[in-house]
């Protein structure tokens, strides 16, 4: 596998008329890295992928690969490996001759095709169904052939668009293991694009986490997780609990509610949590409040609550409650982010 | 005690039996097919196996195979529909994979493409030998440049009608492909990009294949409409000559030299030509893949 040592994309950008789907998007990434492209839909993550794959043309900036421009090349020069949404099979070819296609293209001779479409295929645990059609197939087989198609040309850079989105959930977990081991087995450098956080999360090295065509963070999995640096970026990263007030000396302030966080604002303040930090029997920033809505998830609830000024919170208990419940929830300082306001 | 079973409606009943009474609704359609299409059909059959000039059932057919005046009039058909059916699709196939992506013109130049087919035969006719006759615009312009000291001939010739069977039939086999260019998925392509196909390979082993099960059918509607030419055959061609066609010789036979029966007999010629030919095509399509042109589960 021809390991690349770095690609760099550098201010990439794309406008569509008068709309910037991706404004400068600078990111250097070493050979063997796994990077997750993260944000709601039309944040310029696809558009991204594109460009990167050659589908697109750049409206500005510049990809190197090893210190080679590849963003001037038509996307049939650049030897990118790309794994589409709707996985994009030939309907009219055999599984085989689908994986087949791009050495064919590449004039391999026929029989070092028949060897690396075999091995490729029972990689993805599919020798068996080398001669059907995609037709035939169901979602999760089409998406493992659509891999194999990818990597059996052993490409410097695989780009995943969103692979997993039309699977059923049960499958979606196993197909992340599967792409995962594949990365790792093959020492590919991939660019895998999602809107799924927890996906990103456990796959990548580094997410680029996007808004609006811009990026908003970059960094390892567990600082996107721990410290994002944006309201918006906790709000992706599963922080749901968002009260407005303000922070001071002596705390964050919101009507009746006090809490000490993390600070470094004063003034007009976001303070910001995730729901299974915010429990039910934690006495550090007590807060009372009454059960709205329970919902079981197996080994705790998540409850939403209103604390008596009105403020809905999500919060989690290890012991069923029921609606009208009082409760007291409290979070740990640590694990409550205060941002200033947005702007 | 006993318990009554309640009855399932009579529509549900007849459904279990694979019966639909809606289906009754297609009753006047098919009234409509088999006075106006099958019964002339079976018609004509008998009348051509029951000959005005000879004794015979199948001497009308004897005859239409063992005189070059008849038998010929199947080749100069053939000699004129062919090549005009097969310009169409070839020229319609590249223009409708073009025409699937959004360009600035694009519902112009659909539009543009399409307007032959709103116009009558004749009144084609007519704007042809208008442009292309001997004193037409076209030999009007090119002898007044000096590129040429005779008019072309461009009219009552094979030209003519091969020209006017293009500019008729051309619409219907663009609007055909390009319904079936639109629905082969634009991600397909880019895979195919992605993999190292160029701009020709990707014509070649994805978009060409998958159109070709609608080029045939298109090949076939073509080939029919064109195969049965007759005005354009009269009013731009040479009737008397190259362009002596099936369905000039059964109306002659029918309305001019008063034997019905021989007409019906070149109309039944005319008809079979063209099962076969549909045959053909229809048989070799069933040899290609023939399912959805998407890429997967959308």
């Amino acid at each position: 596998m021809p390991r690349i040592t770095s690609l760099e994309l550098s201010g990439v950008s794309r406008r569509f008329g008068h709309v910037t789907a991706l404004d400068g998007l600078s990111l250097t990434i070493t050979g063997g890295e796994f990077i997750a492209l993260l944000g709601p839909s039309g944040c310029g993550k696809s558009t991204a992928l594109n460009c990167l794959a050659g589908l697109l043309p750049l409206t500005a900036g510049t990809i190197t690969l090893d210190g080679k421009r590849v963003d001037t090349q038509p996307a049939e020069n650049r030897g990118f490996g790309m794994v589409f949404q709707n996985y994009a099979l030939f309907p009219h070819l055999t599984v085989e001759r689908n994986v087949a296609f791009g050495l064919r293209m590449r004039k391999v001779p026929r029989a070092e095709i028949a060897s690396r479409v075999a091995t490729a295929l029972s990689m993805v645990h599919l020798s068996h169904l080398a001669r059907s059609h995609p037709g035939q197939l169901s979602g999760g087989q089409q998406q493992r052939v659509a891999i194999a198609r990818a990597i059996v040309l052993e490409p410097p850079l695989v780009l995943m668009d969103e692979p997993l989105s039309n699977l059923d959930a049960k499958l979606r977990l196993e197909m992340r293991t599967e792409i995962k081991r594949l990365h790792q087995e093959l020492g590919l450098t991939t660019i895998y694009v999602t809107h799924d956080q927890e996906e990103a999360l456990s796959l990548a090295d580094r997410l680029v986490l996007m808004k609006d065509g811009q990026v908003q963070q970059i960094g390892r999995p567990e600082e996107l997780y721990l410290e994002p640096v944006s309201p918006f970026v906790a709000d992706f990263m599963g922080f749901r609990n968002r009260i407005t007030g303000t922070s001071g000396p002596d705390g964050f302030v919101a009507d009746d509610i006090r809490l000490t966080g993390r600070s470094t604002v004063t003034g007009a303040a976001i303070a910001m949590c995730r729901p299974e930090d915010l429990r039910a029997g934690i006495t550090t920033n007590a807060l009372e409040v009454t059960v709205e809505v329970v919902e079981y998830h197996g080994r705790q609830f998540l409850l939403e609550v209103r604390t008596p000024s009105g403020q809905a919170l999500h919060a989690v208990s290890a012991e069923p409650m029921s609606p009208g419940d009082k409760v007291k929830i409290g979070i740990d300082p640590e694990r409550l982010l205060i941002f200033g306001e947005e702007t | 005690m006993t318990a009554t079973v309640v009855q399932p409606s009579l529509r549900l009943r007849l459904a279990e039996r694979g019966v639909d009474l809606r289906l009754l609704l297609a009753v006047p359609a098919v009234v409509v097919v088999l006075v106006l299409f099958v019964y002339p059909f079976v018609f004509g059959i008998r009348l051509s196996l029951s000959p005005q000039r000879f004794t015979n059932p199948f001497d009308n057919y004897r005859a239409f195979f063992s005189d070059p005046y008849y038998y010929s009039s199947l080749l100069n058909t053939l000699v004129i529909a062919v090549p005009a059916t097969f310009v169409n699709v070839f020229a319609a196939v590249p223009i409708a994979v073009r025409m699937r992506r959004a360009f600035r013109g694009r519902r112009l130049l659909a539009a543009a493409l399409v307007v032959p087919v709103s116009l009558g035969t004749v009144f084609l006719a007519d704007g042809m030998l208008n442009v292309l006759g001997p004193a037409g615009w076209l030999n009007k312009a090119l002898l007044g440049l000096g590129l040429i000291d005779d008019p072309i001939r461009l009219t009552n010739n094979w030209w003519g009608v091969f020209l006017s069977l293009v500019v008729s039939g051309f619409p219907f086999a663009f609007l055909l492909m390009l319904a079936y260019a639109s629905g082969i998925d634009p991600s397909l392509e880019n895979a195919a990009a992605t993999l190292g196909a160029n701009r020709s390979q990707r014509f070649r082993y994805v978009i060409f294949p998958l159109l070709l099960p609608g080029a045939a059918v298109t090949l076939c509607l073509n080939f029919v409409m064109a195969f049965s030419v007759f005005p354009s055959a009269v009013l731009l061609g040479d009737p008397s000559g190259s362009s002596r066609v099936l369905a000039l010789i059964a109306y002659q036979e029918a309305q001019e030299r008063l034997d019905p029966s021989m007409g019906s007999a070149v109309a039944m010629l005319l008809a079979a030509a063209q099962l076969i030919f549909v045959v053909l095509v229809l048989g070799a399509r069933s040899l290609l893949y023939t399912g959805p042109a998407t890429g997967g589960k959308g």
